[in-house]
C-alpha cells in the first residue's frame, strides 16, 4: 500500500504546531499502524530528520499509552481498539491518513503527536484507592462479593487510561474515566467506606484541572478502545447526589 | 572481589522466614522519616515496594520512563497469579507450591528463597482484594481459580484476561495513596543512567528527563531496582517496546553479580512472527492452554500441503492430527511448563510439521466448543480471541489459532541475597530485576507472584534490616566528585553515540542483534552455535559504536537516543548471555543445550557439575568476567529429573 500521511508536529509545549506530509510507500496490509509509523520513522532517519514523536509501549492494547487521533476518530476507525492494535488492513492504497495528537486543555503537548496525561494520575491520587496499607488486611474470601458485582467492577476496571474519551469529548470532559474508577470501587465493599469521599474528592479534582462537564453525547463511550459503559457515569452522579445530600462530610 | 553470601537463616525452611523476620534490625518511626530510598520502576515490585515503604515512614521517590506509573508492563500479563489458598480443596499447600516451583525451575533455584515465595503468596491475594482487585468469583461470591502450567492444583486467581493490569493497578492505587500521602515523590519520564556508589555503597542515581534531556542527580540512603528483565536484547517479545535491561546493566558495571543471564524463558504460545516490519511478539495467554489443545499434522505431506493452502486445517481428520503434547507427556498434556510446550513446538516445525510459515502450530478450541458450547468459551476466553482475531484477522471459534514460542521473560537477572540486596552495598533488586525465585525456568503465573511477594512483603521487612545501620548516615549533597563523576560519564556517553553520525539507524542494528540472539543463543543451543555468536556480538558493537546514525538533538524528546542508549547496553548484556550460555554444559529449564539431550530429547542436566548460581562480575571495559559460583544446597527436596509424562 502507498499512503500519504499527514502529520501534527509541534517541537514542544510553547511552539506552534502544523501539519506535515509524508509519503510511506509498499505498507503490509498485516502492518500494525504503529510499525507503519516505525517504518517513516526509519525514513525520516535515513533523511537525517527529527523522528516523529508518539508514545507507544506495550503494543497489544493494555497498557495506554498509545493514543492516536487518526482521522478524526481517537484510535482511528475501528471500535473497541487502541491505535497499536489497529491494522493497515483497515486503509486502502492510496489513502491520505490525517494524524494528530489528543486535543484537550488538560493534556498539553509535549512533542509531536505525545502529550501529558499526569492529570488522569492527579485525578486518582484524590482518592482512587481503597486506603488499606500493605498487610493486616483479612482473608480474601472473608467477604463474599456476589458475582455480578465482581464482574461489573472488573468491567469499569478495565479502562487503561488512555485518554481517548476526553480526547472524543467536545468539553474535553474526563467523566468516563473519573466514573470508571468511581464505579469500580462503589460496587465492591471494599470501596464503600470511602465511597462518598472518594467521589467528591475526584470530581472536584477534576473541575480544578480544566476537564469539562458532561453533556450526554456519549462520545466517551463510542471512542473508548476498552468499551466501558456510560452507565458508570450514571453511578457516579448518583454516588455524587447522594454523597452531597447524605455524607456528614 | 566480591563474595557471594546468601544470608540464608539458619533453622527448618519452614521457619526461616518467620525466624528472619523476628531476628531482623528495624528502624524506628521516627528515624524512617531521616531516610531516603530510591525505587526505580513502576511495575508490580516497585509501586508495591514503594507504596509499602512510603507507608511505613520512609522518605521514598519512584522513577518510572513512561508517563505514568500504570503504564509498567506488568500490566501486560493475562492469566493470573498463583497462590496456595486451597480454596478448591484440590490438595494445595505451600509446601505444594514450593515444590512445584523449584521442580519447574528445573532445581536451579534456591529453597530458602523459592519457600518464602510460597508462603507470603497468600498474602497477596487477601492484599489486593483489599485494594478492591475485582478478581474473579464463583457464584457463591468466592474467588475463582483456574490451573497453570506445571501444576496440577488450580491455584490461580484471575482478573478475566486482565490479572496483571488489575494487580498492576491495585498496587499504582496503593501508590497514588501514598503520593497524595506525601510519603512518595512519583518522577515520570525519567530513565535511570546510573547508580552513584560513595565509599562503596549505593548512594544516588543518574537520571536522564526524557522530555528535556537534562541529566539529574538523585540521593538515597538506599536503591532499589525493579526494572524487570531483559527480553529486548532479542529484539522481537512478547515485552513492550520500552522494556529495557538498561538499569541492571548499569548496576553490573557499577559492581553488582549478574546472575543465570543465559535462563531466558520462551513462551510457546505467541502470534508467530509474519514479517520483517514486525516490532514485537504478542503473547495468547497460557490459560488457553487449560481448554485448547495443540497439534500439528500427522502426516507431512498434510503440512506442506497446509503450508501451500491447498488443505485448511479443518480439513484434516481427527486421526490424522499429532496432539504431540498429550502424546508425549500424558500426565501433563497441554499444560507442561512453558519450556518443555515451547521445545516441543520448535521439535515438530523444525521436522517439517510446521503450519502457516511453517514456524506455527495449531491451538485448536473445536473440542472445547463441542464440549462447553461456544457462549463458556467465550465467557473463558472471549477478549484472548479477539485480541487475536484483530492481529490476524483469522477467527478462532472457527478455525485454530496458530502460536509459535517467543521470548517472554528472563529468569536471570542481578543476583540478590535472601535480603534481595545486590552485590553492592545498599543496592536492592526486586521483581523480574533479580533473578532469585525461578531458578532455570518460571511457572506461568509466577511473575506476578513474586513481583507482588518482594514489593509488598520481603522488601519492607529486608531494606530495614540494611536502613537500621544507616540512620547515622547523613544525607550525602549530591555535589560531590562520585555525583560529578557519573553524571560526567553520562553525558560523555551520550555526546559520544551523537557524535558518531553513522549510516545504520538504531533499529537496523536491534534487529541484527535480535537475530544473532534467536538463532544462536535462543531456543536451541550449541556450543558451535554460542562460539559462533560471541565474535559476531564482538564485532555489533563494533558496528555500533562506528556507524549508528542517531538524528535530532540531546535536550528535547528523542526516541531514536533512548533506544540507541538502550541498545548499547544490550549488546553488552547479550555477550554475556553468550558466554554464560556456551559455559553451562548441560540443559536445564529455558536453557537448552541441544549436546545435552535425553534419548527423548528432554533436557538432560549436569548436577554434579552445575548445580549452582552463575554469578558474573563486570572487570572493566575489554576484560573478561569473573565467574562466582553459589552452590545450590537442597536440603529439603529431592532432586529429580523433572518429569511430566
Amino acid at each position: 500500500m502507498n499512503l500519504t500521511l499527514k502529520i501534527w508536529r509541534q517541537e514542544n509545549a510553547r511552539a506552534k504546531g502544523r501539519f506535515e506530509t509524508y509519503k510511506v510507500e509498499n505498507i503490509s496490509p498485516d502492518c500494525s499502524f504503529l510499525e507503519m509509523l516505525d517504518i517513516l520513522n526509519e525514513q525520516l532517519v535515513d533523511k537525517l530528520s527529527h523522528p516523529v514523536c508518539f508514545d507507544n509501549d506495550c503494543r497489544e492494547g493494555i497498557c495506554g499509552m498509545c493514543g492516536l487521533y487518526i482521522n478524526g476518530r481517537p484510535h482511528g476507525p475501528d471500535d473497541g481498539v487502541t491505535t497499536c492494535q489497529l491494522h493497515m488492513r483497515r486503509f486502502k492504497d492510496g489513502d491520505t491518513i490525517v494524524i494528530e495528537p489528543w486535543r484537550a486543555r488538560p493534556f498539553p503537548v509535549i512533542r509531536d503527536l505525545v502529550v501529558d496525561r499526569t492529570a488522569f494520575d492527579k485525578i486518582i491520587q484524590e482518592g482512587g484507592y481503597v486506603s488499606v496499607t500493605t498487610g493486616g488486611v483479612p482473608d480474601g474470601n472473608a467477604i463474599p462479593i456476589p458475582k455480578k458485582n465482581a464482574d461489573e467492577a472488573m468491567d469499569a476496571a478495565a479502562c487503561i487510561g488512555c485518554g481517548a474519551c476526553v480526547a472524543a469529548c467536545k468539553n474535553a470532559s474526563a467523566m468516563l474515566f473519573v466514573s470508571a474508577k468511581v464505579s469500580q470501587l462503589a460496587l465492591l465493599p471494599q470501596g464503600r467506606p470511602e465511597a462518598a469521599r472518594r467521589v467528591q474528592a475526584m470530581v472536584a479534582k477534576m473541575d480544578e484541572l480544566g476537564f469539562g462537564n458532561c453533556t450526554n453525547t456519549y462520545a466517551c463511550e463510542a471512542e473508548c478502545p476498552k468499551q466501558i459503559k456510560r452507565s458508570n457515569i450514571a453511578r457516579m452522579n448518583r454516588e455524587f447526589l447522594c454523597a452531597k445530600v447524605c455524607s456528614e462530610e | 572481589m566480591v563474595t557471594l553470601n546468601s544470608k540464608i537463616p539458619q533453622g527448618p525452611l519452614s521457619e526461616k522466614w518467620t525466624k528472619y523476620k523476628a531476628d531482623q534490625k528495624l528502624v524506628n518511626p521516627a528515624n524512617k522519616r531521616k531516610l531516603d530510598v530510591i525505587v526505580v520502576g513502576t511495575g508490580l515490585a516497585g509501586a508495591s515496594a514503594a507504596a509499602s515503604l512510603g507507608a511505613l515512614g520512609f522518605n521514598v521517590k519512584i522513577f518510572c520512563i513512561s508517563d505514568s506509573p500504570r503504564r509498567a508492563h506488568s500490566i501486560a500479563a493475562q492469566g493470573g497469579v498463583n497462590a496456595a489458598k486451597n480454596y478448591p480443596n484440590d490438595g494445595d499447600s505451600i509446601g505444594r507450591l514450593f515444590y512445584d516451583t523449584i521442580k519447574g525451575g528445573d532445581y536451579r533455584a534456591r529453597e530458602a528463597n523459592v519457600y518464602r515465595l510460597a508462603e507470603v503468596s497468600n498474602n497477596i491475594i487477601d492484599q489486593c482484594v483489599a485494594q478492591g482487585v475485582p478478581f474473579a468469583r464463583d457464584y457463591a461470591g468466592m474467588l475463582d481459580n483456574r490451573s497453570f502450567g506445571g501444576a496440577q492444583v488450580s491455584r490461580t486467581f484471575y482478573a478475566k484476561g486482565q490479572t496483571g493490569q488489575q494487580l498492576l493497578l491495585g498496587a499504582y492505587s496503593a501508590l497514588s495513596k501514598e503520593i497524595k500521602a506525601g510519603t512518595v515523590k512519583m518522577y515520570e519520564r525519567k530513565e535511570m543512567m546510573d547508580v552513584v556508589l560513595v565509599d562503596g555503597k549505593a548512594r544516588g542515581i543518574i537520571t536522564r528527563d526524557l522530555q528535556t534531556g537534562k541529566l539529574e542527580r538523585w540521593f538515597g540512603h538506599a536503591v532499589v531496582v525493579a526494572t524487570g528483565g531483559y527480553g529486548n536484547v532479542y529484539f522481537l517479545s512478547t515485552n513492550a517496546m520500552n522494556s529495557n535491561g538498561s538499569a541492571a546493566w548499569q548496576c553490573y558495571k557499577k559492581g553488582a553479580c549478574f546472575a543465570n543471564p543465559c535462563y531466558v524463558q520462551i513462551h510457546p504460545t505467541c502470534i508467530p512472527v509474519h514479517g520483517d516490519y514486525q516490532s514485537k511478539l504478542t503473547l495468547m495467554s497460557e490459560s488457553l492452554r487449560n481448554d485448547g489443545r495443540i497439534w500439528v499434522p500427522k502426516n507431512i505431506e498434510d503440512s506442506v500441503a497446509i503450508r501451500e493452502g491447498r488443505l485448511k486445517p479443518t480439513d484434516i481428520a481427527e486421526e490424522n492430527r499429532d496432539y504431540y503434547l498429550e502424546r508425549r507427556y500424558p500426565a501433563f498434556g497441554n499444560l507442561v511448563p512453558r519450556d518443555i510446550a515451547s521445545r516441543a513446538a520448535k521439535e515438530r516445525c523444525d521436522a517439517g510439521y510446521g503450519v502457516g510459515t511453517g514456524q506455527a502450530v495449531y491451538l485448536d478450541f473445536s473440542s472445547a466448543i463441542k464440549r462447553l458450547g461456544k457462549d463458556k468459551v467465550e465467557a473463558r476466553y472471549g477478549n484472548l480471541f479477539q485480541m487475536y482475531e484483530k492481529i490476524t484477522a483469522q477467527n478462532p471459534y472457527e478455525t485454530p489459532m496458530m502460536i509459535y514460542p517467543a521470548v517472554h521473560y528472563t529468569m536471570g537477572g542481578l543476583w540478590v541475597d535472601y535480603e534481595l540486596q545486590t552485590t553492592v552495598e545498599g543496592l536492592f533488586a526486586a521483581g523480574e530485576a533479580n533473578f532469585s525465585d525461578h531458578g532455570a525456568n518460571r511457572l506461568g503465573a509466577s511473575a506476578l507472584m513474586q513481583g507482588l511477594a518482594d514489593g509488598y512483603f520481603v522488601l519492607p521487612y529486608t531494606i530495614q534490616n540494611y536502613l537500621s545501620s544507616e540512620i547515622y548516615s547523613q544525607p550525602i549533597p549530591t555535589t560531590v566528585p562520585e555525583f560529578d563523576a557519573a553524571e560526567k560519564a553520562v553525558a560523555e556517553k551520550i555526546e559520544k553515540l551523537m557524535s558518531i553520525k553513522g549510516t545504520k539507524s538504531v533499529d537496523t542494528f536491534q534487529k541484527e542483534l535480535g537475530h544473532i540472539m534467536w538463532n544462536k543463543v535462543g531456543m536451541g543451543r550449541t556450543a558451535q552455535g554460542l562460539q559462533e555468536a560471541i565474535p559476531m556480538l564482538k564485532a555489533l558493537k563494533e558496528d555500533f559504536w562506528a556507524n549508528v546514525r542517531i538524528t535530532g538533538d540531546t535536550n528535547s524528546m528523542n526516541p531514536e537516543l533512548e533506544k540507541a542508549l538502550r541498545l548499547s547496553d544490550h549488546i553488552e548484556l547479550a555477550q554475556l548471555m553468550a558466554k554464560d550460555a556456551l559455559h553451562r554444559e548441560e540443559s536445564c529449564g529455558g536453557h537448552f543445550r541441544e549436546e545435552h539431550q535425553t534419548e527423548e530429547g528432554e533436557a538432560k542436566r549436569n548436577d554434579e557439575q552445575f548445580m549452582y548460581v552463575a554469578a558474573w562480575e563486570y572487570q572493566g571495559e575489554g576484560v573478561e568476567p569473573q565467574l562466582h559460583k553459589e552452590e545450590l544446597n537442597y536440603e529439603f527436596i529431592k532432586v529429580q529429573q523433572r518429569n511430566y509424562k
